[in-house]
């Protein structure tokens, strides 16, 4: 490896260790990551904060070295994005590699040894992008699917969707700005269920002080960085008075360690509902499993659907980037209609967390421009263009091309 | 006892999961006729649903038991702060005096009263605070009388 990218690790790695050690209760530690020894880096290095706040105007040095990231691709119209993001990638000549893994449960891919494949790939790249991997309806005998058992073995606990409203295009609710933050690993989707007696269906619901207090300073961590104000967390506590009452209560204890973001709750139901009627009263919102689903669709669908909604997973050492709203969108398949601005979006994220800043606003830049523009729009934002359409048109939008 | 809803329709959807009626439902609603869920997901769907078309106020709602028993209830709260002040919007404890009626096999009058109720907010004449207007709940209340005596 080259100088350049192996610095890049390093740094990734030590804002890793700080948010691990963060999580294992030591503030005296995070505050010396972010207050010491960052602002020396800060002299010789642009660190992804900074770096946003001032914004880079010019490429950078071309480095020799590349990042590998790790690509699964997953069902339904999941390959037809990855190739979207790589087209783009390879017009931007970003300096970005792919390791592609084809892993599905539908499509019969699907194998402990290719999952462990995976899994390997993404320890070592540490960073990945990927499409929806589908769970098929049918009970095959194992209640947990490739997703959860790739959030698991990563323990992806953090999903963060990103819901902004995209210039030019006009919903009911424009100019919004919204963080879900969700937690993953446990909650509704366990996968404890039994049938106790024959027809009927015991399933557990599990929530443990540990994660959740893990998932809100995660919260609060994202929305301090962020320069957010506040944070509501959401829950049902009324009539699950142990499980979501835990829930809130680590909330509440984690809230007290951050003074100066300003903290709320809400019950599921009424938050729906607040949403659709006036979702401009929220900033970040943090939630347990199921409830986290629910709200990541709705809020796809106030900003324009699944199409264009960006979102992330975390786990203290790992990141894996791909679209908020998850659905493979079977129907679409070959038909090249899907709308890649998520995944694009997503990928723009993912060379920002990357430290490639300049790479970052380039792409999300260009996207943002061909929606603003209105003229190639696909199906589910009311055009007619195709996937290859849309991909081209951003491609034309780039603002700095290696000339070859 | 069941909230709301009652049968699911026999159509593609049917075998859709979950998350993909909740962030189409936002953004067409129209696509969906009636829906059938388990407890949690009816209480957070009836509530979002009731934000589409303007809120607690003017949602109305059934609990159907066996043997025809039924409580029939507005999704709203108390209201404490507004509570004897004459200013709350009874639509939705009429409505579903309405959904009662018809239970009872009233239709002729259950109709009558919904047209009437209808109106008046159609007209924007005669409408409490929560739906823009300025009038009292007695003023709202008198105008919908009046429409049903012209109706009969």
């Amino acid at each position: 490896m080259s100088p350049a990218s192996k610095n890049h690790e390093e740094e990734e790695e030590e804002e890793e260790e700080a948010m691990a050690a963060a999580l294992r209760g030591t503030l005296v530690t995070l505050a010396k990551g972010l207050g010491g020894a960052r602002l020396h880096q800060l002299a010789s290095r642009p660190l992804s904060v900074s770096a946003s706040l001032c914004g880079a105007e010019s490429p950078p040095a071309r480095a020799d070295g590349t990042f590998k990231v790790t690509m699964v691709p997953g069902d339904g119209v999941g390959p037809e994005l990855m190739t979207a993001v790589k087209d783009v990638f390879k017009a931007a000549d970003i300096p970005v590699e792919f390791e592609e893994f084809h892993l599905s449960e539908v499509q019969n891919m699907a194998s402990e040894e290719k999952l462990e494949q995976v899994l390997t790939s993404m320890k070592n790249n540490r960073v990945a992008i990927k499409g929806k991997i589908h769970t098929p309806m049918e009970f095959k005998g194992e209640l947990a699917s490739y997703e959860m058992k790739l959030r698991r073995e990563l323990d992806l606990f953090a999903n963060v969707v990103h819901v902004n409203s995209l210039p030019g295009y006009n919903t009911r609710h424009n100019n919004l700005d919204l963080v879900i933050i969700r937690e993953q690993t446990e909650g509704e989707y366990s996968s404890l269920e039994h049938e106790s007696v024959p027809g009927v269906i015991e399933c557990l619901k599990i929530i443990t002080r540990v994660k959740s207090r893990r998932i809100a300073k995660f919260a609060f961590d994202y929305a301090t960085k962020k320069g957010r104000n506040k944070v509501t967390a959401v829950h049902k506590a009324n009539i699950m008075k142990l499980g979501d009452g835990l829930f809130l209560q680590s909330c509440a204890e984690v809230a007290e360690l951050y003074p100066k973001i300003k903290y709320e709750t809400i019950i599921i139901d009424n938050c729906c509902m607040q949403l659709v009627q006036n979702p401009y009263q929220f900033d970040v919102l943090v939630m347990p499993n199921l409830y986290g689903n629910i709200i990541d669709n709705l809020a796809a669908g106030l900003v324009g659907g699944a199409g264009v909604v960006p979102g992330e997973s975390y786990s203290a050492e790992y990141v894996v980037f791909e679209t908020g709203a998850r659905h493979p969108f079977a129907q679409a398949v070959g038909r090249n209609i899907a709308n890649p601005t998520a995944m694009l979006l997503s990928a723009a994220n993912m060379l920002r967390h990357l430290n490639l800043e300049y790479h970052s606003q380039m792409v999300s830049e260009a996207v943002k421009r061909v929606i603003k523009q209105g003229k190639v729009r696909t199906r589910d934002l009311g055009g007619y263009c195709t996937t290859g359409d849309f991909v081209h048109a951003v491609v034309e939008n780039l603002r700095h091309r290696p000339v070859q | 006892m069941e909230r709301g809803s009652v049968c699911v329709s026999g159509r593609r959807w049917s075998s859709g999961s979950k998350r993909v009626h909740v962030f189409q439902m936002v953004q067409d609603p129209t696509q969906f006729d009636v829906l059938v869920m388990p407890n949690l997901y009816g209480d957070i769907l009836s509530d979002l649903c009731a934000g589409l078309i303007g809120g607690l106020g003017v949602t109305p709602s059934g609990n159907i038991g066996a043997n025809g028993v039924a409580i029939f209830e507005s999704v709203h709260g108390t209201a404490p702060d507004i509570a004897g002040m004459d200013l709350a919007n009874p639509t939705a404890l009429l409505l579903s005096a309405v959904m009662m009626l018809r239970h009872m096999g009233l239709h002729g009058h259950a109709a009558r009263i919904q047209t009437a109720c209808f109106d008046t907010i159609r007209e924007k004449k005669v409408l409490t605070k929560d739906l823009g207007g300025s009038s009292k709940c007695s003023e709202f209340t008198a105008e919908i009388c009046r429409r049903v005596q012209d109706l009969d």
